[in-house]
């Protein structure tokens, strides 16, 4: 009886049936949705016979379009998940007051606030801004790929992996319950003793290795692979922030990473950086995290001030307005970004002195943001502004972020913070400026490039659906917060007692819903796009009028994405090779040198993941294989030396021929 | 200095390479030349470097352990510049300066880090810890 | 380029969009690589936060002065010290299209690393043994994190050697070796670097404490 106990021990660790929560009826139902669902698409995509295809051209590609468009996919997946999570805390708070408990356990609510925070920043609003920049920046650069194609899809798979884990936590075992950050005490083993922290922290390890690697990956790109004639200070905007972005991932990110394999050691070796007793000291971690954790609001943030500069910019068919203060700003937010972090704890009580210094810089930061702001006003003063969707995008953000960076300078104030800290006003301030600063920048910046990406627009009857439900959605949502927030209503509650509340929740999920057809109205969007794409076909390479470089060719872009590398003069280079007549070269093809496709990524993201899975579960034996593995695997991935081939011209000919054909018919 | 005119040398790899397949041609595709020189002279500084402040700790040789400290510092701060400068061959022209900015950039996220985080954390245990019930008392 | 420079600057003409002739950018493995360094070196500031707040919270156990063997710690230095030197000779040899001598500097390079390894393990199994583990004080936590840290680089660049060794073996001093080989020579010496950080920051430092 002992002898068998530990041998399944062994085997499974502390794996056993009573991890599959069988007992608890909304995820069983969860569960068994996900699980038609999931054998549907598996059987739709076998019918179709389309498992080689997604195989050879999407899962090993090393195309930086197809990998962007796959980060996408990802990022709108987790969106369902992540919103799922956000109306079922709407209905419960809602709900639970007085007498009534709600419909949801606290220990189930805890693990759903927490999966929300998790799931929308780290696997819906950076595969987004990752997929955006891989898909663009590349091709406002005038370059054929990204300096390490086979790292961007290892990256890719490795942001795939930690969120399997995260999805995971729900029909097997349980994730976090901690909030977002995952705080110590609270987090470390004494309080956390199940498999929840692990999830948590190994799904973000595992991501986070492909986030810092994707940094890297740009950075280089954009230092080293700009078409010649493209100085720093003709790039456009979109590729400054996307550089600043990556400055930023690589140097935030190994925080996150050195904080959570603290937290691990502490829960799995017994170490005693952030526990109560042997000299720990848990506010070490608040202050490492929110090292890593401020800079992370502007990786999501300057990409989307970088996809508003280049939306309004062609939506007004002017240059942007003050293009060399839009950079300075840029670059002034990445450095000062790494000088605010103390005031997410400000009433840690480090006194006067650090908290002034912390609430100056923070009051500071704003400046740069507010230029910005001016920038986007002035560019589209006296132009000629066409509202299609991205646009409309770009002015609901303009009046959201607006009143959301003004209540963040409240906050900023350490004894405004001392009244307001933890309280929904703090939610109300967040969702503020990263729904109506990231959510929207990304819904503009996919519908902006989602021909480039596609070859077909999305239809813009629905973007325009989906954008009024979610501008008013948000502020249905989260003005009551605002006023709850200041009455002193704080966060993470599942059950109140005050009656007199419960019409602002009510109201508040009202919003939810309206945003809830929000994301609905985009998903019909895509589907009638797609139904009608003949209709919405983008047979000129460059439907918006498009001033980057981007927009020079076909859509979607070829494989090699240009046939002759451009040669840029001004700043916005394709604006200009239309201004001064450019001739788009139609022979003397050259064969191109391409990078091949890779399984490599894949199998290495799997061994990862499953690596994760057993140090989640403490099966030892498991997590030495797939460790021993992942290192074989890439070590043996160094040996390969047959990594690359070239078009031939006459394929670069086919291709291009095609292209003036259709160029051909435009006129 | 040995290392600063490498650049200048230009194209390495190419004649005498077998492959010449993959895409460095020219500057930047390769490491810089280094020459024994460099590396010697290097090696002979690390050594002086790190010795001397081993015999400050071990023999005692300052009263004050305050002065140990900012001398022990004070070498270390040295031998990292050596170490950049003959081991790393760090310089202004390498990747087009791209490298040194990225080292002072991380150099000034690395000052922030640790003297940011001994700072907060200082203020917040002799706010938060004060050592007695009565300081506690006398608190503002 | 420099005739498209040209023509370009001629303001009658119209300039020249496209370039006619295959365009190849710089290879970026080596700029990559040391970004991947500046984010390392990200991680070990991290962990010198954490020594640095910690590292006077003993919680009643044992403290530097107790436990750090001050001439074991100088030895331990010399070995990478040294490792770093051979490895210089390594990249000069390699420079000089050496195959040979570059593999037995190279092999020197890591009986070094493997030296510098044995002697901190050594030194860990000793505190363990005495009841000054990882788990006794905040302090040993962030002391063995910290070291071990770097212990754990080290034991990665000795394996990477290998593999260089052998793929140096296999096909010679490729371009993609040579470049390889300028990788590894970053990463050894950005890790005899941190160790400067720890010698002075956690040994000497700690002993005067």
């Amino acid at each position: 009886m002992h002898e068998t106990a530990n041998t399944t021990s062994f085997l499974f660790g502390r794996l056993s049936w009573d991890a599959i929560p069988f007992h608890e009826p909304i995820l069983l139902w969860t569960f068994i949705a996900v699980a038609i669902g999931g054998v549907a698409l598996l059987a739709l995509i076998t019918r179709l016979g389309a498992w080689g295809m997604l195989w050879r051209d999407w899962f090993t590609s090393v195309d930086h379009k197809k990998i962007g468009i796959m980060y996408i996919v990802l990022g709108v997946v987790m969106l369902l998940r992540g919103f799922s999570d956000a109306i079922m805390m709407r209905i419960q708070q809602a709900w639970a007051f007085g007498d009534s408990m709600g419909y949801l356990p606290p220990h189930h609510y805890d693990q759903i606030f927490t999966a929300h925070g998790v799931i929308m920043i780290f696997f819906v609003a950076m595969p987004l801004v990752v997929g955006l920049m891989n898909i663009v920046v590349p091709l406002q650069i005038g370059a054929r790929d990204v300096a390490f194609p086979f790292l961007n899809n290892f990256s890719f798979w490795m942001t795939v992996a930690g969120a399997v884990l995260v999805m995971l936590s729900l029909f097997v075992g349980e994730f976090a319950k901690t909030g977002w950050l995952a705080y110590p005490p609270l987090s470390g083993i004494a309080y956390s003793p199940d498999v929840g922290v692990d999830y948590y922290a190994w799904s973000l390890q595992i991501a986070g290795v492909g986030t810092l690697l994707s940094g890297v990956n740009f950075i280089v790109t954009i230092v080293k692979m700009r078409a010649p004639g493209m100085t720093l200070m003709k790039m456009p905007i979109f590729t400054w922030t996307a550089l600043c972005t990556n400055v930023l991932i690589v140097a935030a990110f190994p925080v996150l990473t050195a904080v959570l394999a603290l937290l691990s050691l502490d829960r799995y070796v017994g170490t005693n950086f952030f526990t109560n007793d042997f000299g720990g000291n848990a506010m070490m971690y608040v202050n490492l995290i929110w090292i890593w954790g401020h800079p992370e609001v502007y990786i999501l943030i300057l990409p989307v001030f970088g996809v508003f500069s280049e939306v309004v910019s062609t939506f007004s068919g002017k240059k942007l307005f003050g293009y060399a203060s839009m950079v300075y700003a840029t670059v002034v937010i990445t450095i000062l970004s790494y000088l605010v972090w103390l005031h997410h704890f400000f009433t840690m009580g480090s006194g006067a002195s650090v908290n002034s210094f912390f609430g100056i810089t923070t009051m500071i930061i704003s400046i740069p943001t507010g230029a910005k702001m001016f920038n986007w006003l002035f560019t589209m003063y006296r132009g000629r502004i066409r509202f299609e969707v991205p646009m409309l995008w770009a002015v609901g953000f303009m009046v959201t972020f607006v009143v959301g960076g003004m209540t963040g300078v409240l906050l900023a104030v350490p004894p405004a913070d001392f009244v307001l800290h933890n309280s929904l006003f703090l939610i109300a301030h967040f969702h503020n400026v990263i729904i109506g600063g990231v959510v929207f920048g990304l819904f503009a910046g996919i519908n902006y490039w989602f021909p480039k990406a596609m070859g077909f627009r999305l239809d813009p009857f629905w973007g325009k659906v989906s954008f009024w439900f979610w501008l008013s959605g948000y502020w249905i949502a989260f003005t009551p917060l605002y006023v709850l927030g200041l009455m002193g209503v704080t966060r993470r509650l599942s059950h109140f007692d005050d009656p007199s509340l419960q019409i602002w929740f009510q109201i508040a999920l009202v919003g939810a819903v309206l945003i809830l057809f929000g994301i609905m109205a985009f998903l019909v969007q895509l589907y009638v796009s797609i139904r009608d794409r003949a209709r919405l076909r983008d047979s000129s390479g460059d439907p918006w009028n498009g001033r980057t470089l981007e927009w020079s060719t076909s859509s979607p872009a070829p494989a090699y994405n240009f046939a002759f590398t451009p040669r840029v003069h001004e700043q916005d280079a394709w604006a200009d090779m239309k201004q001064r007549g450019h001739r788009r070269p139609t022979s003397g093809f050259l064969p191109i040198h391409m990078p091949k496709n890779t399984a490599a990524g894949i199998v290495l993201a799997g061994l990862a993941m499953a690596c994760g899975f057993a140090l989640i579960w403490h099966i030892w034996w498991m997590a030495g294989a797939a460790f021993v593995a992942l290192v074989a695997s890439a070590i043996a991935h160094t040996f390969n030396s047959d990594r690359d081939f070239h078009i031939p011209a006459e394929e670069v000919a086919r291709v291009e021929g095609e292209r003036t054909r259709l160029l051909a018919q435009q006129v | 200095m040995s290392t600063t005119h490498h650049n200048a040398s230009g194209a390495h790899g190419g004649a005498d390479e077998p492959h010449v397949h993959s895409h460095d041609h020219g500057h930047g595709g390769g490491a810089p030349h280094s020459t024994l020189k460099g590396y010697m002279t290097g090696f002979v500084l690390s050594v002086i470097l790190t010795a001397i402040p081993f015999w400050i700790v071990m023999g005692d040789v300052f009263k004050s352990n305050h002065t140990a400290t900012v001398v022990v510092l004070a070498f270390a701060f040295v031998q990292i510049f050596v170490h950049m400068v003959y081991f790393l061959h760090m310089n202004t022209s390498s990747e087009g300066g791209w490298n040194m900015l990225a080292l002072i950039f991380t150099g000034v996220l690395v000052i922030i880090t640790l003297s940011g985080s001994l700072w907060v954390m200082y203020h917040m245990n002799a706010n938060m810890m004060p050592p007695s019930v009565h300081d506690m008392r006398n608190m503002p | 380029m420099s005739t498209t420079a040209q023509m370009a600057s001629n303001a009658g003409e119209a300039p020249v969009f496209y370039l006619t002739e295959d365009h190849h950018p710089e290879n970026g493995t080596l700029l990559g690589f040391w970004l991947y360094l500046m984010s390392d070196c990200l991680i070990f500031a991290c962990l010198f936060a954490m020594y640095g707040v910690l590292g006077g919270s003993y919680a009643a156990g044992p403290g530097p002065k107790e436990l750090f063997d001050l001439p074991l710690v100088a030895v331990n230095t010399s070995m990478l010290l040294l490792s770093s030197i051979t490895y210089g000779f390594a990249m000069l040899e390699m420079q000089r299209s050496n195959k040979i001598p570059t593999l037995i500097w190279l092999f020197v390079t890591g009986c070094f690393g493997l030296a510098f390894l044995g002697i901190e393990l050594t030194e860990f199994h000793h505190m363990i043994a005495e009841g000054a583990g990882p788990q006794r004080s905040a302090f040993l936590s962030s002391f063995f994190t910290l070291v071990g840290t770097h212990g754990l680089h080290v034991s990665f660049g000795i394996i990477w050697l290998v593999v260089l060794m052998v793929q140096v073996g296999q096909r010679g001093l490729t371009a993609v070796n040579q470049r390889r080989l300028s990788c590894l020579s970053l990463f050894w010496h950005f890790l005899d670097v941190v160790w400067i950080g720890v010698f002075t920051f956690v040994y000497l430092m700690g002993v005067l404490r």
